[in-house]
């Protein structure tokens, strides 16, 4: 377990051996990352085949497809083989037509002697080939622009607003004194034990009924930009700024709001961005509210366009790995160029701010 | 705290150390600036807002609700606590549902504890490209459940999935027969994907947080233990594993409370089926108030996994002092 952290850079190599330990190690969380990779590369590969591909059987890990040419004196394009004759040549043919257990086929150089060949003889040419109309045909069949501009829209201003009330809240709380401060602040956090589906069902009731935003941003936005959770965070993350600054401010005659905007939000930036992105990705891929409160297509986001459009097509997993992708990539992407501030932001909220 | 200049300053000159003692100060009722008090409530004018109009009366309204019958059309009928008494004693189909969503939270949580740690133990050795394996398997963490849910779906398939093929290439290959199950379609094996599909978004999640509370562990411990000839096992056994007991505890809890409330995941891999084998209690919530519009009852259920989960944290929050190590600070 320590082995080599007891070792310093500077301390002379010795020998070099393979250190079996960690091959061993290595070996091991490589198996593991092919397993998590596997999911990914699968919806990946099947994105990218031919519908008859998807079903064929042994399943192949890259999208193959046959490989078709087009040979003088013949509409369409014939497909091509590998044809093994008895005395072992192997020759490139093209198929005219089966006829039973034989096919016509035809060398390509020479189109009109046509040969019959047992179909056992022959093996498809296969190609790697990448179906991009799958994109093409999964985008067209669902306004997925639309999805992806509610989506934004949804989880910036979830974020934002999220932000912003739960920051001035939580400096109330941290550093100012009024009546009622504590018993509040513990009734926030009694909130957090109501488990959110107890929630979903008068909130629908709410805003559909009374509220009036079925089916509008408001009712993707506004309920859950407040978060009991976020106030928490950050109001220990206040509790830890040091003091100081702040009385020096308030001496000089400074406003709270002066602290709060110019002391307190500057140095908070990192505690900020990492409940940021912890929002935002709640936001991006959050499902039963959004669900519920949505209707029309227009006003879908991403995960419920996508369980739409599964709906829509049942096992066309071709298409319906190209729309995963499609819902997946924007993430996945600022992921590889953030994964520090991701991981920050997720485990720092994770353990609630310890 | 109490000797912050801020407090000294305001602190009301009659009454002496009133932080300790003053009730009136602990239910939040004297001592206070009247400057900032009505400063307060412009900050918290907002958070107020939305915590009053989308959690205390949503809280308030839905106990209400779970007392009524209401389709959303006629008037909600008051019908006393026949809901939770349907519930409990004459209703299979949340019987099922409740054992279902059991399963759930008696398997993911310990497996995804289990893989978890072994998998921070293992890139807490000082091995390297700690950064590139925690990117990969922090990576389901961050995509959209949904589109995971219909990778796994896919994998699983009978027809087309790469497991069930996987299956069947090794029984050509070894002639060995094994009938791979049709996993969405098998009462049995439903529950288990499900399982699968979490396990794999979250693991990544549970390793995050293990390797942090890993790192705080003391290297001299090791180096002590080491000395006294402990073994791997032994070193990982009584010092590893209590010292990361309170982020076990931590972990486990959250765990649990989410594994109580899936429902994405079932919604979209199984549909709850098949005969209801997958269906959580949150599905069934939604079913009851979307589909079957029966307001009251789905009301009633929420009420009921909020006694659960609340039970189950209340009974590990106690028992936690039989197995959680906290290090004494200072």
């Amino acid at each position: 377990m320590s082995t080599a952290i007891n070792r310093k850079p500077s301390d002379p190599q010795p020998q070099r051996r393979i250190n079996w330990r960690h091959f061993f190690l290595h070996s091991a969380l490589i198996a593991g990352s092919l397993v998590m990779l596997l999911p990914f590369w699968w919806m990946l590969i099947t994105s990218l085949k031919l519908e008859g591909e998807v079903f064929t059987f042994p399943p192949s890990l890259l999208p193959y497809q046959d490989v078709y040419t087009t040979v003088e004196g013949h509409d369409r394009d014939l497909q091509l083989f590998d044809v093994t004759f008895e005395d072992g040549t192997v020759l490139e043919m093209a198929q005219i037509r089966r006829r039973g257990r034989e096919a016509e086929m035809i060398v390509t150089s020479n189109p009109e002697e046509i040969i019959m060949v047992g179909i056992d003889q022959r093996e498809p040419q296969r190609q790697l080939a990448f179906e991009w109309r799958n994109y093409v045909d999964a985008w067209n069949s669902q306004p997925f622009d639309r999805y992806y501009i509610n989506s934004v829209v949804v989880a910036v201003s979830a974020t934002v607003i999220q932000l912003a009330i739960a920051s001035l809240a939580a400096f109330a709380f941290a550093r100012l004194r009024f009546a009622g401060r504590d018993t509040l602040f513990t009734l926030y956090l009694a909130t957090l034990m109501i488990p959110f589906p107890v929630l979903l069902i008068p909130n629908f009731i709410m805003v559909t009924r009374y509220l009036g935003w079925y089916d509008t941003y408001a009712a993707l936005i506004l309920p859950p930009a407040f978060s009991a959770f976020s106030t928490f965070l950050l109001r220990q993350h206040y509790m830890n700024l040091p003091r100081e600054m702040d009385d020096a401010a308030r001496i000089d005659g400074a406003s709270s709001f002066r602290i709060w905007w110019s002391i307190v939000l500057p140095m908070s930036k990192t505690t900020f961005a990492a409940l940021a992105i912890f929002i935002f990705l709640g936001s991006w891929n959050s499902f039963l509210w959004p669900l519920v409160v949505t209707n029309s297509a227009e006003m879908r986001t991403v995960p419920i366009g996508l369980s739409a459009f599964q709906g829509q097509f049942g096992t066309k997993w071709h298409l319906l790995m190209a729309a995963a992708v499609v819902a997946m990539a924007p993430v996945l992407t600022i992921y590889a160029f953030a994964q520090k501030w991701f991981i920050k932001g997720i485990a720092l909220t994770g353990i609630g701010g310890r | 705290m109490a000797t912050q200049p801020t407090e000294l300053a305001n602190k009301p000159k009659s009454t002496s150390n009133w932080r300790d003692s003053d009730w009136k100060y602990r239910l939040g009722i004297g001592n206070w600036n009247p400057n900032q008090q009505s400063e307060a409530y412009i900050f918290l004018l907002l958070s107020l807002l939305g915590f009053v109009i989308f959690v205390v009366f949503p809280i308030v309204y839905s106990f209400w609700l779970s007392f009524q019958e209401w389709n959303l059309l006629s008037p909600p009928e008051f019908t006393g606590i026949s809901n939770y008494t349907q519930l409990l004693t004459n209703d299979d189909t949340f019987r099922r549902v409740l054992k279902n969503t059991l399963f759930y939270a008696a398997t993911i949580p310990p497996i995804q504890l289990a893989l978890g740690l072994l998998m921070a133990v293992a890139l807490n050795t000082g091995i390297k490209g700690l950064g590139i394996y925690r990117v990969i398997y922090f990576m389901p963490v961050v995509t959209n459940i949904i589109a995971a849910a219909m990778i796994f779906q896919f994998l699983l398939d009978k027809n087309a999935g790469l497991i069930p093929s996987w299956v069947w290439q090794f029984n050509e290959a070894t002639g060995i027969r094994v009938i791979p199950p049709d996993f969405l379609g098998s009462t049995f094996w439903a529950k288990p994907s499900v399982v699968l599909l979490t396990v794999w978004k979250n693991v990544g999640f549970t390793m995050v947080i293990y390797l942090a509370g890993l790192q705080g562990v003391p290297e001299v411990l090791y180096d002590a233990a080491k000395v006294d000839g402990a073994s791997n096992w032994q070193r990982f056994r009584h010092i590893t594993i209590p010292m990361v007991s309170s982020t076990t505890f931590f972990l486990l809890v959250i765990q649990m409370i989410g594994a109580f409330q899936l429902f994405a995941e079932p919604f979209v891999m199984t549909r709850g089926g098949p005969a209801q084998a997958s269906l959580s209690i949150v599905y069934y919530i939604y079913q009851n108030a979307f589909e079957f519009q029966k307001m009251g009852k789905a009301s009633a259920i929420a009420w009921v996994l909020f006694a659960i989960i609340f039970a189950i944290t209340f009974i590990q929050i106690r028992l936690q002092k039989r197995w959680v190590h906290y290090e004494v600070e200072g």
